[in-house]
This record gives C-alpha cells, sequence and structure tokens, in this order.
C-alpha cells in the first residue's frame, strides 16, 4: 500500500499569497493513497525539514510530494532530508507551486486550482516510483593520453604531478609535435625548441610517464574509470632500449631517398634515421619503405655499423594492453593541402610555400640551416608577399568555414623576422582582417606594421603564377580600390589548420562526438570545454578547435586538472536515473543503440529464461555508468522493453491523466 | 501466372529433396481454392499442397522469424517463398535482427498481382467455385454454380497491388520470375491526399467512421510484419499502454493510431494490415500517411529497400525541418 | 458508455463561455525549457494558469504516446519545449525529438486534431520572457481554437 505524505510551502508569501495552501492540503488528504498531509511557512528551513522527516517516521511514510519551489532549487534539500529520515530519495517528487504557479498568477483561485492540478500529478507520480540507488563503479588511476605535442606533454606532466601514472601514445617515432617544428613563438620571439625540448625531456625523465611513440591506439572498450586500450606498437626494427642515439647508422645509410618530414619535405633524409636532434626517445627509426634491406634483403649496413647492436630487420609490430580510467584527445592538427588553391601556384611553383615551410626554412636546424634562401635556386629573396586566409573563412567547400586563428599572428611574426634579420627583403601581406586578441598581440602586430615597415595590404590575392623565372602576384587593394600586381621571389601561403586525420578514428573509437570539421565536441562549449560529452574522455590542444601555444598550454592544464579530479576518487557513483532494458521484451532490433549518444547500449547473445523457455536471444544491455539518463532510447525502442528510471513510461503517463482529469 | 507457379512447386520440391532446405514456407491451399494461408511444409511429400497463384497474397517474411531460429537449431534450412513486395518486409527484419539470414534460402517468385476474392464477388458473382487464369494473362474466368464469367484482374487486384510497389525483389538467394520491373503501379499516395484536402473536422468524421468499425481481432497486428515484437506493447502492462484490466480506456480507443506510430520508419507497406482486415478499414492510410511525410520532410526512404539501412526515425540531419512546419505556428 | 458525437468546436450555444477552460499539457526539457520556465516565474511573467508543466529529462524523453494519452483524456493543446537544436544537453536528444514530432503532429491533423493544436519550441534557460511568450500564444490560439475534438471518441461512433 501507498502511504504518501504531502507537504505545501507557504514560501512566506511567495506561494501563500496567490495559493490557498490550506485547501492544497485538504484536497491531498482526498488523493488516493495520501495518509499525510501539511502546509508550512519554509519547507526548506530545518524546521521545515524536521516536519518531513518526522512524518516519514510516524506515519512510515512510502513517498512524499513536497508542493514548493522549483525541483532544480530544492529537490536536492528534500531527497536528502528523506534519506536522513530512512525512505529512499527517490521516492520524492517535487510540485513546482512557486516558479510555475504562484508567481506568474494574480488570481488566487486560479493559482489554487493549478497548484491542486500540480500536487495531484505529483502524487500520482511518486505511486509509481521505485527506490532507486546510485550505483558505484571502479576508478582505474592511470590515465590514457593520445598525442605527444605540446598538448599531450603538459597534460601528461600535470597528471603525473599529482601522482598518477600515465600512458603517452603517440603516432610519431618522437614526441614533440607541431611545435618541435616551429622556429620563434609569438608574441615574445623566444625559440621554440628552447622552451619546448626541455618538456619533452621531463616527460622522459617522469617515472609516472610512460611514452609508448611510434605508436597507435587500436581499440577502446569500457567507460569512465575503466577503459581498456589495445595499442599497436609499429616496430622500428631498431631496440628502443639499446640504440644510443649516436647517429652513424644515419651518415652510413646508403637510401637518402625519404623525404624529411620534420623539414615538411623540404630536404631528404636517410631509411634509419632520427626525426630531429633533440628527438624524445632519441632513437633511430627504419623507414621500411626506404630500407633496402627489408625491401630487398640485401645492405644491411646500418646493422654492421651499430656497436651497440640496437638493429633488428625481424622486429614485429607489438600491442600494449591497458586499463585506463581516464582519456585524454590531444590529437592535434595539420595545415591543410595549399594545392587544393591552385590559383596559388602551390604545386607548380618551388617558391611558393606554406608558412609551416617558411618555419623550417627559418630555423637554424632546418635545411637551409636557418638561412632565408629560396627553394628553387637557393638564392637570397629580396622581396617576399604572404597571403593570409589561404582555406580559412572559406565557405565555397574548398576550405575551411572557420578563422584558423594563429595566421594572423605567425604572419607578423615571420614578417617581423624577415625585415630583422634581412632589411634589403621588402614584405607584403595580403589580409582580409587582422585579428590579434591576445595579450599583447596587437602591439606586436603593429610593430611589424609601423617598425618594420611590413607593408599590410587589405585585400585578397586572386592569382599567384610565373611569368619569365618571375613569381608574380596578382591582388585587390580593398583600401584604394586598385589592382595590385607585385613581383615577388616568394610568395608564403598562411594555409589554414584542421584535425590531424586520425582524430576521427580515434574520435569514433571513444565514442566522443565529433563536429562537421572534425574538430572534438565539447560537453559544453562554455561551461565543460574541455570534457567530451562522453564521460571520462577529455580534449586538450587543438583538436578541440584551433589555438596558439599559450591557449593550448592553459586547456592541457585544465584537462590534467579534470583527470586527476577523477582519477582522485575511488569509486564513482552513478546517476541512478538510467535507461534499462528488459530482456524478455527486447527484440534485440538495435534501434536503440543508434540513437544512444553516449555508446551506452550494447548487444549481447545471452541464454534468456523466458517463463521456462530457455533460448539465446540478441538483447540489449545498458552499461549505467555511460548513460546520461535522456530517454532517447525509451522512444525508439518498438516493444517498450526500453524504459527510464526515474522518468518512467507509466510515470509520466500518470502525470498527464492527473493534469488532463 | 501459371508458368512461374509451376516452376516455383518444382523447385521448391527439388531443393527439398536434395536436401538444401528441411522446410519449406509457402501457401497451403484451404477449404475454398482462395483460402491460400500461409503454411510451413516439412517434408516432400507434404509438398504436394503447396499453391502459389492468383490468391496467395500473404506476406511470408514475418514466419522467417521463429522459423529462422527453429531451422538453425535442428541444422538444416529454410526455403521461403519472397513475392517482390514481401522482400522488403524480409530486409526490414533483416536490419532489425530479427531473422537468422544463413538458415533462411530466399526463393524470389515472380508475381502478377494478387485478387481478391471479395472484390470478384462485388462484380456480381455469387457461388463461386472456382477461378481460372485466361491465356491473356489480363482476365479471369471465373466459375459459379450459375455458370461462368469473365472479370479484368485490374479491377479484383487486392490493394496492396493496386498500388504495386514493383516486380523487382529486394533480396534472393535464386530468382524465378519472367517480369520486367516496370517500377510502380498507381499513385500511392492519392487516398491520403484526398484525406488531407478536408477539413480536420471532416477527417475526424471519417476516420470515426471508419474506426469505429474496429472490432479489435488483432488481425492487422498479427498480419502486419513490423509488429513482430516479442511481446506486444498492448499485452505489456508496464508500457502504460495495454489495458487488460479494463481501467483504462487509452489502448482501446487508441489503438490504431499508436499501432501506425509504431511501425512509422519500419513499415514496408506491404498492405497485409488492409488485406486481412475482416472489417475493411483502409488502415494503409495511416501508414501511407507516414511514409508520404517521412518522403517529403527528409527525402525518399523505401524501408526495406535493403538490409542494414537506419531508418528515419532513429536518424536525423541538422538541417530537418521544424515541427513549427506542419504545426503551422500561430495561423490554421 | 456515453457517446459524444459532437464535432462541433464550439462550446454549447446555452453554456456560458467563460465555463470551458482550455486543458493544456506542456512538456519540458529539464535543461534549458524547464529551466527557462522557472525563469519566466521569477520574473513574475504570467502566462495562463491553463499550462500544466511536466518535466522530462530531455525533449527526446517525450514518447508520442504521452501526447496521444494527452488528445485522449481531452486536452486541448500539447506543447513540448527543449534546448534550441545544436544546443541539446545529450547533444543530439532533440534532433530525434524535431522528426517525431513532425511526424506525430501531421498525423495528428491527419485524424482531425488542427494543426494549431500541437506545438515544439525551443526555449532556452535564458529565455524567460520567451517562455511566457510562447505559452501566452500557445493558449490564445487554443482558446481561438475552442474545445478539441473528443479523440477518445475516435472508435466509439453510434
Amino acid at each position: 500500500m501507498h502511504r504518501i505524505g504531502v507537504f505545501v510551502c507557504w514560501c512566506g508569501s511567495n506561494i501563500a499569497a496567490t495559493v490557498d495552501v490550506e485547501r492544497v492540503v485538504a484536497e491531498a488528504k482526498v488523493q488516493p493513497g495520501v495518509v499525510f498531509a501539511q502546509d508550512y511557512q519554509y519547507m526548506c528551513s530545518e524546521a521545515g525539514q524536521n516536519i518531513i522527516k518526522d512524518a516519514i517516521r510516524t506515519h512510515a511514510l512510502t513517498g512524499v510530494v513536497v508542493c514548493s519551489c522549483s525541483p532544480r532549487m530544492h529537490e536536492a534539500t528534500f531527497r536528502k532530508a528523506a534519506s536522513l529520515a530512512g525512505l529512499n530519495p527517490y521516492m520524492v517528487e517535487i510540485a513546482n507551486i512557486r516558479e510555475h504557479c504562484s508567481w506568474i498568477h494574480k488570481d488566487k483561485e486560479e493559482g489554487t486550482e493549478k497548484a491542486c492540478v500540480l500536487m495531484r500529478a505529483a502524487v500520482a507520480k511518486v505511486t509509481l516510483n521505485v527506490p532507486l540507488k546510485a550505483g558505484e563503479s571502479k576508478v582505474v588511476k592511470r590515465a590514457l593520453v593520445i598525442g605527444g605535442g605540446i598538448a599531450g606533454i603538459q597534460t601528461a606532466l600535470d597528471i603525473a604531478d599529482a601522482g598518477f601514472p600515465v600512458d603517452i601514445v603517440e603516432k610519431n617515432a618522437t614526441i614533440g609535435g607541431r611545435m618541435a617544428q616551429l622556429d620563434k613563438t609569438f608574441p615574445t620571439l623566444d625559440c621554440s625548441s628552447c622552451i619546448l625540448t626541455p618538456k619533452m625531456v621531463e616527460a622522459k625523465a617522469n617515472e609516472n610517464i610512460r611514452l609508448i611513440t611510434y605508436a597507435e591506439v587500436e581499440e577502446v572498450s569500457g567507460f569512465v574509470g575503466s577503459f581498456k586500450a589495445k595499442i599497436r606498437k609499429k616496430a622500428r626494427f631498431v631496440k628502443e632500449d639499446v640504440c644510443t642515439g649516436c647517429g652513424v647508422c644515419m651518415s652510413k645509410c646508403p637510401s637518402k631517398k625519404g623525404l624529411n618530414e620534420f623539414n615538411m619535405g623540404l630536404n631528404n633524409r636517410s631509411a634509419i634515421y632520427i626525426p630531429f636532434a633533440q628527438a624524445i626517445p632519441n632513437v633511430a627509426v627504419i623507414d621500411k619503405e626506404q630500407c633496402i634491406k627489408l625491401k630487398t634483403g640485401k645492405c644491411g649496413l646500418c646493422e654492421k655499423v651499430c656497436t651497440a647492436g640496437a638493429i633488428d630487420y625481424t622486429q614485429q609490430d607489438e600491442f600494449i594492453e591497458e586499463e585506463y580510467g581516464a582519456i585524454v584527445m590531444a590529437t592535434g592538427f595539420r595545415p591543410i593541402d595549399a594545392s587544393k588553391f591552385d590559383e596559388y601556384s602551390y604545386s607548380t611553383c618551388k617558391d611558393v610555400v606554406t608558412s609551416l615551410e617558411l618555419e623550417r626554412i627559418m630555423n637554424a636546424a632546418g635545411p637551409t640551416g636557418g638561412v632565408l634562401l629560396r627553394p628553387s635556386d637557393g638564392k637570397h629573396p629580396h622581396s617576399i608577399v604572404f597571403i593570409q586566409c589561404v582555406g580559412s573563412r572559406d565557405v565555397s567547400g574548398r576550405g575551411k568555414p572557420y578563422c584558423s586563428k594563429i595566421c594572423c599572428m605567425y604572419t607578423a611574426k615571420h614578417a617581423m623576422l624577415i625585415r630583422d634579420k634581412y632589411p634589403d627583403v621588402e614584405v607584403h601581406v595580403f589580409y582580409i582582417d587582422v585579428r590579434t586578441p591576445g595579450k599583447n598581440f596587437d602591439e606586436f602586430y603593429r610593430r611589424a606594421a609601423e617598425q618594420y615597415d611590413v607593408d599590410y595590404i587589405k585585400g585578397q590575392v586572386g592569382k599567384v603564377y610565373e611569368e619569365n623565372g618571375q613569381l608574380v602576384v596578382r591582388g585587390v587593394d580593398l583600401i584604394s580600390n586598385e589592382q595590385i600586381v607585385l613581383n615577388a621571389d616568394m610568395v608564403v601561403l598562411a594555409t589554414a589548420i584542421e584535425p590531424d586525420p586520425t582524430a576521427r578514428k580515434v574520435a569514433n573509437m571513444l565514442t566522443a562526438s565529433i563536429d562537421t570539421n572534425d574538430f572534438i565536441t565539447e560537453a559544453h562549449p562554455k561551461l565543460r570545454p574541455v570534457e567530451s560529452p562522453t564521460a571520462g574522455i577529455f580534449l586538450s590542444g587543438v583538436c578541440q578547435g584551433p589555438k596558439d601555444i599559450p591557449e593550448t598550454v592553459s586547456q592541457a592544464g585544465a584537462a590534467a586538472s579534470k583527470v586527476i579530479g577523477l582519477l582522485a576518487k575511488d569509486k564513482l557513483t552513478t546517476n541512478p536515473c538510467v535507461a534499462h532494458s528488459d530482456e524478455l521484451l527486447c527484440n534485440g532490433c538495435s534501434c536503440c543503440e543508434k540513437v544512444c549518444p553516449y555508446g551506452a547500449i550494447s548487444y549481447d547473445t545471452k541464454l534468456i529464461n523466458d517463463h521456462g523457455v530457455k533460448e539465446n536471444r540478441r538483447v540489449a544491455t545498458v552499461n549505467e555508468a555511460l548513460c546520461q539518463g535522456c530517454g532517447a532510447c525509451t522512444v525508439v525502442c518498438p516493444s517498450g522493453a526500453m524504459d527510464l528510471k526515474g522518468f518512467s513510461n507509466k510515470q509520466i503517463m500518470a502525470e498527464v491523466d492527473a493534469i488532463c482529469l | 501466372m501459371q508458368r512461374v507457379s509451376e516452376k516455383v512447386i518444382a523447385r521448391a520440391r527439388e531443393l527439398m529433396r536434395e536436401g538444401t532446405v528441411n522446410k519449406v514456407a509457402g501457401w497451403k491451399a484451404g477449404e475454398f481454392f482462395y483460402d491460400c494461408a500461409p503454411y510451413v511444409f516439412e517434408s516432400e511429400e507434404a509438398l504436394k499442397d503447396l499453391v502459389y497463384d492468383r490468391f496467395c497474397a500473404a506476406n511470408l517474411s514475418k514466419y522467417m522469424i521463429k522459423n529462422s531460429v527453429a531451422a538453425g537449431a535442428e541444422g538444416g534450412k529454410v526455403l521461403v517463398l519472397l513475392k517482390p513486395c514481401d522482400t522488403y518486409s524480409f530486409n526490414q527484419l533483416l536490419t532489425e535482427h530479427r531473422i537468422a539470414r544463413e538458415n533462411v534460402y530466399v526463393l524470389g517468385v515472380g508475381c502478377e498481382g494478387m485478387c481478391d476474392i471479395d472484390r470478384i464477388r462485388e462484380k456480381g458473382f455469387k457461388g463461386i467455385t472456382g477461378v481460372d487464369e485466361n491465356a491473356d494473362g489480363k482476365t479471369l474466368t471465373v466459375h459459379t454454380l450459375y455458370g461462368d464469367g469473365e472479370v479484368a484482374i485490374d479491377d479484383v487486384l487486392v490493394n496492396k497491388c493496386e498500388f504495386c510497389k514493383g516486380k523487382a525483389h529486394m533480396i534472393f538467394d535464386e530468382l524465378i520470375s519472367d517480369n520486367e520491373d516496370e517500377g510502380p503501379r498507381g499513385d500511392r499516395f492519392a487516398g491520403v491526399r484526398e484525406l488531407e484536402a478536408m477539413s480536420p473536422a471532416d477527417r475526424f468524421a471519417f476516420w470515426q467512421s471508419e474506426l469505429s468499425k474496429c472490432i479489435r481481432c488483432n488481425a492487422c497486428r498479427n498480419a502486419c510484419p513490423a509488429c513482430s515484437c516479442r511481446k506486444c506493447v498492448f499485452d505489456n502492462d508496464a508500457s502504460g499502454i495495454a489495458s487488460k484490466a479494463n481501467t483504462d480506456s487509452f489502448e482501446e480507443k487508441m489503438f490504431h493510431i499508436i499501432r501506425a506510430f509504431h511501425v512509422a520508419g519500419r513499415c514496408t507497406d506491404c498492405g497485409e494490415c488492409t488485406r486481412v482486415c475482416p472489417q475493411g478499414i483502409p488502415l494503409h492510410l495511416f501508414n501511407r500517411k507516414y511514409i508520404k511525410d517521412i518522403n517529403e520532410f527528409y527525402g525518399e526512404y523505401a524501408a526495406g529497400a535493403e538490409a542494414g539501412q537506419r531508418g528515419p526515425l532513429i536518424n536525423y540531419t541538422l538541417e530537418d525541418i521544424d515541427p513549427a512546419a506542419v504545426s503551422d505556428k500561430g495561423g490554421n | 458508455m456515453s457517446v459524444n458525437g459532437n464535432l462541433t468546436a464550439a462550446p454549447a450555444a446555452n453554456a456560458p463561455a467563460a465555463e470551458w477552460k482550455p486543458r493544456i499539457v506542456a512538456f519540458c526539457c529539464n535543461w534549458c525549457s524547464y529551466a527557462g520556465a522557472d525563469l519566466a516565474g521569477s520574473s513574475r511573467l504570467a502566462y495562463p494558469a491553463d499550462v500544466k508543466i511536466i518535466r522530462v529529462p530531455c525533449s527526446c524523453r517525450v514518447n508520442p504516446m504521452f501526447i496521444l494519452k494527452a488528445f485522449e483524456r481531452g486536452a486541448d493543446g500539447v506543447i513540448l519545449c527543449g534546448c534550441h537544436p545544436g544546443d541539446c544537453h545529450y547533444s543530439t536528444g532533440n534532433y530525434y525529438t524535431r522528426r517525431r514530432m513532425a511526424l506525430l503532429f501531421s498525423m495528428l491533423d491527419y485524424i482531425g486534431v488542427e494543426r494549431g493544436r500541437t506545438r515544439v519550441e525551443w526555449v532556452s534557460a535564458a529565455e524567460g520572457a520567451r517562455f511566457s511568450k510562447v505559452m501566452n500564444d500557445f493558449v490564445a490560439k487554443i482558446r481561438e481554437l475552442g474545445e478539441n475534438v473528443k479523440v477518445g471518441d475516435l472508435r466509439c461512433k453510434e
């Protein structure tokens, strides 16, 4: 039998002025199942809560309805009170007679009538409530960071500093990512390597961090607190723990035709190589597409010259399986393919380069040793034209609709550095807008334009072409409204950036949602910017959206703090208002699985005992740790096997009934 | 259809004899010649009762849910005869993981349209003893106690064949068909459009008049391949819809409206609901309304055109129309 | 069983018009629209008491059965409010809602429940004023349409 208590709050005069609370109490008393009803000035006060607690004990209440303010305000308060009195907290329902009634109605008769209806609906619902218990799940105290650029490194360092073990999985042979390729950083112009490499070394040295380089995450299962990942460690053909990084193999290797990825393909490297001098781990790797020994079985020079005996041509891919409590995506970005914008002749003229290529040309460790030389003939250029927004803010479909955010600043940096080192070089910059919203950013840009005399031209370039061995840039100056034709020795394209192509695959594996541009979606764009809607998955760096280094580092730290907060817990309590499937009713149709935004539903073939008949059936199971309780699955379930605890079909129908009485 | 019919029956026997299948789901002649009911034959001997003629309208797809599982348990295979329109239902059930495909041998059978005995009777024939298809393939000779007569097949087709989806099979392991696919026949949404053109009050009156005929025999539900839940919501007290205790009138009053939504996006328009209704309620008008709306709102979609499709109600695009477009916010 | 075959929307001529009060059910998602309704309340932005709100976690929790039930029970209007498309707390819930409701409302219209009686509105937690306006508009529309057909009588013609 139901024994329901109804408690009507006056909220001082907030409710009592427009709702006749005594009449609501009288009406409550005649509702089926109601054994007790009382009103009080402030139900949320200590004294008010005591009235509820006493009534639960004295009248052995099985359910409580509080007619008061919004459940968003005090549902938790009243649930806690009920729980203290020994009643399951989920046996409490709130009738919102303040925000949805007394505050918006002036006529007391009308207000009272409506309050009675809302009370009735809550009573009807609570008679169908069942005690719920928040579940618990374990937390594996280890984190996985996917991506070893500055974002991944920073996140890992912060997590490790808090005392938790963390694995970085990096697809390349070294950590460091894009930042390692940069020359100087805006707006301070400090050397990128000088600030990054110490962090790389720190990551290597930190005993809580395990670096798994030249590796990719292949499979992820599980849920927040308890993920399982399978990681493929690709064969390097070099024993990582034996190689000393001396580099003799590189100099002796006869196959030197491989494009040097680190230098954006501007020069070549040997088949056995260390990506760059400060690589971590400082271990060689064999490019199996270039290696003569691996392709033909002949050669084997590197093995002969390696005094450490690190070369192993028989090495196979290895798999690592590990459990994690939290996963951070730090998959980063790449510049878009500039050959899509062939009006700038990128694919035909060697002296048309992307900004990242220019970074390498300017870098002391780059292909030209840091001397500004143009790629076609290695001569010193006298005039350079920069074109901004190549593929950014492009709604034509060829490029990206978003602003890549960093290009205005790095172009200003490039222009300034060139003018500083080579005052004889003329520098022109075509721009749509110059966007400099960052600390010391606008000052930096003005310095470039004013002190360094960089020629900023508001306008777009229509065409870049070669004429008699001379690059010609045709554009428009929107301010003077004139056609401009410039001769240039080099053209630099500030290409848009896009998420690394692996991001989509990784996101799918993690059931992290992804936007139309392949950036990972945040749980809330303003309030939960470093979490994915999928619990336990966190976002660090450009995989979430374009960012510069300081922003990346601060987001990396924020992601780390969220991970630490999660790993610090021994157990997670789960929201008990989750979906559940009745196995006897389940058809196995998979509709629910398809609409679940959290990947919380899985299908298994199970032995079902249906009233004595045992058979193997394909049935849905809800993972309560992943389910967030939206209810999308309940509506698509044709058989009604799927229902939502706390908001069941019957409960909501009962409310409808009570309102339409 | 005579030729196809002979080939189909012969092939079914052959497949049974050579052991490719150990069961055959087909049609068995009943007490009257037009009573061709679904039947699962378990021996070559039993197959002497297998028929395939102008009265084999029943869609056998739904029977594969239980029979495919049962066949697997016995280590055998079941042969099912599917007409072009039936293959949509079969595919839809595959999409919903309801059929163990590996245990089914699908024999696609050609079809030139099924006839409705009631429509023949409406032509004035009484005491019908038999019907023969004439050589022209367009007319039937109707034998009655009072002599023979002739009727055009086009005039006596069952509703679903009047609006045939086409002669192409969407799935089969083997095909016996002489037909070329001429695409869909007639405008199947004409009836829906007619209703849409009425005033709301007239529409209500129309449906009230039709649905009041319903005797809740559940034939529509039982024949419908989409209505194949292990336990129907109308039989499940926890669904909030069933009301066997007779304390709630929701199920009783809204049965067809609820049923129509339940199969929306999954209904292949196989027409079985209307065909089996003993009261002649045009139930397909509900299903076709949903299909028409889905096509208009979200692009052409044919449930069961291929297995594994993502249905329109478990899908979305960012550009979907707002319900305001149909609820006609503010105006009327 | 009493059978009311009266199809006319207007109240009986001899009954005073004030007696009829529309029964309106509003389903509101917990994260946006329910909070928007709270904000309308705390901003004292009035709307008629005919509107009774049922809280659901997400607009996608609203089973068309709930709406059919409301109409069967004699509701004169049903409105469903959720987060704006793109802002769903559960990221995709309201996209499914959008499809379901478009189809359901079209079907309701098809069986004779006028289009104006069903509505989906996207109201954010910050849109208290909009919540109030939406409800005022909706109630005005229902009053204009008058009493609804007795959907529950669909199978009860004499």
